[in-house]
């Protein structure tokens, strides 16, 4: 029934189970001891496994950037030469990357000012005022985070491809078309995390204010919006990552490969050579899109999980 | 509790609150009330689809069918077929895919709860699957799938992982439990930390073991959050689409509802994509309510419901008297502060 890591240190505790019942401290702290000894062999084998885990597919991504072109399914652990013609080919101008990397900068950075924007005042009204309706609407601003964005995207692509009479405008190809059914996954998203932010802050901050006599708006505005700048950080960074590895929305509204975000262009690359997958290219591109983020990641390490704990955690 | 006082603060909250929620209710309203009734409409319907030879441009115009593309989706062995490998599919990634990044996950959280050092680059490294782009992530597991790949000489046999089979669902399976194992990780974490230790010492006292420990403590403790994070899993997992989409391409294999309706759409057959794309609505509301439910998932979170028979008030002028609805809501306050004071 033991687990593979259980059954080492598992074991052991168990034949010692007899002795606990004597109740004394001195039976109790030498098998403490000797249970820590043989579990934090487990733990370190433990920890040594999620590393490895997490890690080892994305070294074997930049790993295979750094190769020859020609090398893009070599299974040597290191590349040799090293070599950055991969990263050349990626801004291929073929390949319209760099637009497609400032396509993605502008989608997803515009979603999450916007987002943010009209997002914290719904989320500060949820996390302190008292209505009417608040559990229904809580419920709601979940429940639309969980909406398969599939449901939005087919009439959306009808409607700005111009299928319906009554809308005059072709959007297909527009930042717009991507943008606004972005945000169906990324204010809830928002909303959640601020409204998670908003409720750590002490009550009594407010109350102080308004008994000074400012408004409760007043209070929200120069005492809590203030107070909230780190939640709000954070929350932008997490809306950011969310709306920057958007996927379904960018295709479905696209056809010019000028209008492309980054993650589009990359599951198009032909690559230099016709005749092969580019892999090496892909891989260079992968890695340029995904750096950022791991950089922005490990710099705000403690916040994002903080933010993404605050979100689940009630 | 409802003194007049208190209910003419709360109407005058209730205003604020409104206009406060306004913006982001009407977008709402915008980008999800309003696609959502337009598709349930639309599945309805049949576009006029043909192309007009003289333009080049589809001709206007959708004819009312009733449920006739359901009756398609379900039925069909046209336009419709290929609704029942995709639902399949569909329900395997999530069922299996799902289990098993739960106990990887759960796994890792008990590991990295115990673990005294190194946690900071440990808790680095699990950010990193959950910040690639799953298109990107889905490249690398084709190269590393790829039939000299990294993969089939580690295993030294050759599978070719992108070809029509179950290889194809296992290399989706594998790529997908990487990505999203460490994230329920991270939150399974989160609600372990909120566990006193007392409990555990308890515990130890009375001579339980580590097996009793996990099953009769931990895990009921860490229900509550594990459950939440499960089911957002599991409805995130029913919508996917990038993952198969790159990774094998139109393979029959991994195409799952999200692919079939985007394909449909694709082919400016909208009645259909509707129509598929309404079942797998219908679908995920399905798993959230009996997890809501049967399982008792409290998505909105506890907190607020008492913050709704009255202990939201004290925040609002009275004197700050505990009452006993406050209790509750501040010991909830406190173990969040908890959870996220360890690790902020």
């Amino acid at each position: 029934m033991t687990s593979a890591s259980g059954s080492a240190s598992g074991g052991r505790t168990r034949s010692g189970g007899t002795q606990i019942r004597s109740r004394t401290g001195e039976v109790l702290s030498p098998k403490k001891i000797k249970g820590g000894r043989a579990g934090s062999i487990v733990i370190a084998i433990g920890m040594a496994f999620i590393l490895v885990y997490c890690l080892l597919p994305f070294y074997w991504m930049a790993v295979s950037s750094l190769r020859l072109p020609s090398e893009g399914r070599s299974t040597e652990l290191i590349p040799n030469p090293i070599s950055l013609e991969n990263y050349v080919a990626v801004f291929d101008p073929d390949n319209h990357f760099a637009r497609a990397l400032a396509n993605s900068l502008v989608v997803a950075g515009g979603t999450t000012v916007l987002v943010l924007l009209l997002g914290t005042f719904g989320a500060y009204a949820l996390a302190r005022l008292d209505f009417a309706g608040k559990v229904l609407v809580m419920f709601m601003i979940v429940a639309t985070s969980m909406f398969p964005v599939i449901t939005l995207v087919v009439p959306l692509l009808k409607l700005f491809s111009g299928g319906f009479e009554w809308w005059p405008f072709n959007w297909i190809n527009s930042y717009q078309a991507m943008l606004l059914p972005t945000m169906s996954f990324a204010l809830p998203l928002a909303v959640w995390n601020l409204n998670a932010f908003f409720r750590q802050l002490p009550v009594e901050l407010e109350q102080a204010a308004m008994v000074d006599g400012t408004t409760r708006f007043g209070a929200f505005w120069r005492i809590i919006l203030p107070l909230a700048a780190p939640g709000v950080f954070t929350t932008a960074i997490i809306t950011f990552i969310a709306a920057w590895n958007e996927f379904l929305i960018a295709l479905t509204m696209v056809n010019q490969p000028a209008m492309q975000t980054a993650n589009v262009a990359i599951s198009k690359f032909t690559g230099s050579s016709q005749f092969d997958t580019p892999y090496g290219t892909k891989m260079a591109a992968g890695v340029i899109v995904t750096v950022p983020l791991i950089i922005l990641v490990l710099v705000f390490q403690r916040r994002i999980i903080g933010g993404l704990a605050a979100g689940s955690v009630k | 509790m409802a003194d007049p006082h208190s209910r003419r603060v709360t109407g005058g909250q209730g205003r604020m609150a409104y206009l406060l929620l306004l913006p982001t209710l009407v977008l709402l309203a915008l980008v999800v009330g309003f696609p959502l009734v337009l598709s349930a409409w639309q599945s309805l319907t049949q576009s006029g689809g043909d192309i007009d030879p003289e333009t080049g441009i589809i001709k206007q115009g959708d004819t009312f069918v009733g449920l006739d593309n359901y009756v398609e989706a379900f039925t069909g062995s046209g336009a419709g077929a290929g609704f029942w490998n995709a639902f399949w599919n569909t329900t395997l990634f999530t069922v299996v895919g799902v289990s098993i990044e739960t106990v990887l996950g759960v796994s890792m959280a008990l590991i990295m709860a115990r673990a005294m050092r190194s946690t900071g680059i440990v808790r680095a490294s699990i950010l990193v699957p959950w910040a690639i782009p799953t298109v990107v992530s889905a490249l690398m597991w084709q190269l590393i799938f790829d039939a000299n790949g990294i993969f089939n000489r580690v295993i030294h046999y050759q599978v070719l992982w992108t070809t029509e089979g179950w290889q194809a669902k296992a290399a989706v399976l594998i790529a997908d439990i990487w990505k999203t194992a460490p994230y329920i990780g991270l939150l399974t974490l989160a609600g372990l930390q909120t566990i006193d230790d007392q409990v555990y010492e308890a515990a130890k006292m009375d001579g339980a073991d580590r097996w009793d420990t996990f099953w009769r403590i931990t895990l009921p403790l860490v229900r509550p959050v594990l459950v939440v994070a499960v089911l957002f899993r599991l409805l995130d997992a029913m919508r996917m689409f990038d993952l198969p989409y790159v990774l094998l391409g139109r393979l029959e294999s991994g195409q799952t509802l999200s692919m079939l309706a985007s394909d449909a759409a694709g082919k400016t057959n909208y009645g259909l994509a509707s129509a598929y794309s309404m079942i797998l609505f219908a679908y995920i509301c399905l798993v959230a309510f009996v997890f809501i439910r049967v399982l008792g998932a409290d998505v909105i979170g506890e907190q607020n419901k008492p913050a709704r028979r009255g202990g939201r008030r004290r925040g609002d002028g009275n004197d700050g008297a505990d009452d006993g609805s406050g209790g509750s809501r501040r010991t909830a306050r406190r173990l969040r502060t908890t959870a996220e004071g360890s690790m902020a």
